[in-house]
């Protein structure tokens, strides 16, 4: 059963600059957000953005970007891996630029040498960021650690996935800014999940976003042979809330530990 | 042979690749991202697997006849190898890297030599497994079939 707040969240990035769409989503808010205001005034004046870096929009007038694909920026050292999240992201409506190391990430964004980028963004804009931890040269930490102290780029959401799952490397990047972090290997649900809470966020002001810090929690070494079911591939969003607290898609996925959680995992390795 | 008979014999195959644990759910997930626009991504993913691993397989040898072996590149080396095994579902090979890594760890050259072996082993085998399962799509495929989920 889903609102029509819901429906929105389908990734139809063509029909995000539409104030119709704007005003009509804000219709169905019961929480009235402060960034809410503005974003009606924009609507109402015809200037829409969904994304806070506004440079390309000129009014009710759409750029070519804002009728294109979300943009991912994918940064991982393993090929296979590079190609896996490559497709899963295209299965999601995902336009993706793949990268092998934090350093041409930095070089993508504009970012390299410490420099700030110049005007903002020349070039495709990036919508979400997604790299994985361990990586020789620049790690995934590093690379967030850069995006988040850049005054252009710090309010693109960047995703970290790691094929270890430890607590104490998760904790220090969600603090450090991360949006999510994502325990290899990849699945489909973990990339809709991304994109449609990423979604919800930026239409949702994106100031809090901190709100719930998901993580997809895997023993390494446990026993996987029982497969779960397969994920539907076709496009519509998922059947739960995907960022509603008590959604679990498998029973590997849980949510931000209780304090007595964290002390029985931190035991282990 | 009998088409029916070719679909029959991938399915035994490949639900025995899943029981022995060559293969996990993951694999499972890779076919799916697969369809008619993209209908060669499995055998792509897993040849940058096989080009990955075998790449892998030679830089550990090399790494462990040195004098002076430097484990945290050995350790480097298996972390790669188990996160793409991981990746494409080769759950043995992943399983056999874990192992590894603790003996890395441990700065155990005796045992590191054995898991190498033993990497290798299970690599190689997984290889042919795979090989073999991609075959039987192809005659499948080439007798106008379509392959059975």
């Amino acid at each position: 059963m889903k609102s029509k707040a819901k429906h929105y969240s389908r990734i139809k990035c063509q029909q995000w600059g539409s104030p119709v769409y704007y005003i009509s989503f804000l219709l169905f808010k019961t929480k009235f957000h402060p960034v809410s205001g503005i974003l009606l005034e924009m609507a109402v004046n015809g200037a829409v953005t969904w994304l806070r870096r506004a440079g390309e929009m000129d009014g009710y007038g759409l750029s070519a970007s804002d009728t294109e694909e979300v943009h991912v920026l994918a940064v991982d050292d393993s090929q296979v891996d590079r190609k896996v999240i490559e497709r899963l992201l295209k299965i999601t409506s995902c336009k993706v630029t793949a990268v092998d190391s934090g350093r041409r990430a930095l070089q993508f964004l504009g970012l390299d040498d410490e420099k700030e980028a110049s005007n903002g963004f020349d070039g495709l804009k990036v919508d979400l960021i997604i790299t994985d931890y361990c990586m020789p040269g620049m790690t995934g930490y590093e690379l967030l650690k850069k995006v988040k102290e850049s005054s252009v780029f710090r309010e693109i959401p960047v995703v970290i996935m790691s094929s270890e799952n430890v607590i104490t490397r998760i904790d220090r990047c969600l603090e450090e800014g991360a949006e999510d972090f994502i325990v290899k290997p990849v699945k489909l649900s973990d990339v809709k999940r991304i994109i449609d809470c990423m979604m919800t966020d930026l239409r949702e002001g994106g100031g809090g976003r901190r709100g719930i810090n998901k993580r997809k929690l895997r023993d390494d070494g446990e026993d996987r042979s029982s497969s779960s079911p397969p994920s539907t591939l076709s496009s519509s969003s998922s059947s739960t809330a995907p960022c509603s607290p008590t959604t679990v898609d498998s029973p590997t996925r849980r949510l931000k530990m209780t304090s007595f959680e964290e002390h029985v995992f931190s035991n282990k390795k | 042979m009998d088409l029916v008979k070719l679909q029959r014999q991938l399915v035994d195959y490949r639900d025995s690749l899943y029981h022995e644990c060559f293969l996990d759910e993951q694999f499972t997930q890779l076919q799916e991202l697969q369809d008619e626009n993209n209908p060669d991504f499995v055998v792509e993913v897993v040849s940058l697997f096989f080009e990955d691993s075998e790449r892998l397989l030679n830089e550990l040898t090399k790494a462990l006849e040195q004098q002076s072996i430097d484990f945290k590149r050995v350790d480097a080396h298996v972390h790669q190898l188990k996160g793409s095994s991981s990746s494409i579902g080769a759950q043995r090979v992943q399983k056999s890297c874990i192992a590894f890594r603790n003996y890395c760890e441990e700065q155990n050259v005796e045992g590191c030599l054995t898991c190498l072996q033993l990497v290798r082993q299970e690599y190689y085998l997984v290889k042919s497994k795979l090989e073999a399962l991609f075959k039987l799509e192809q005659q499948i495929l080439s007798a106008g079939g379509s392959i059975p989920i």
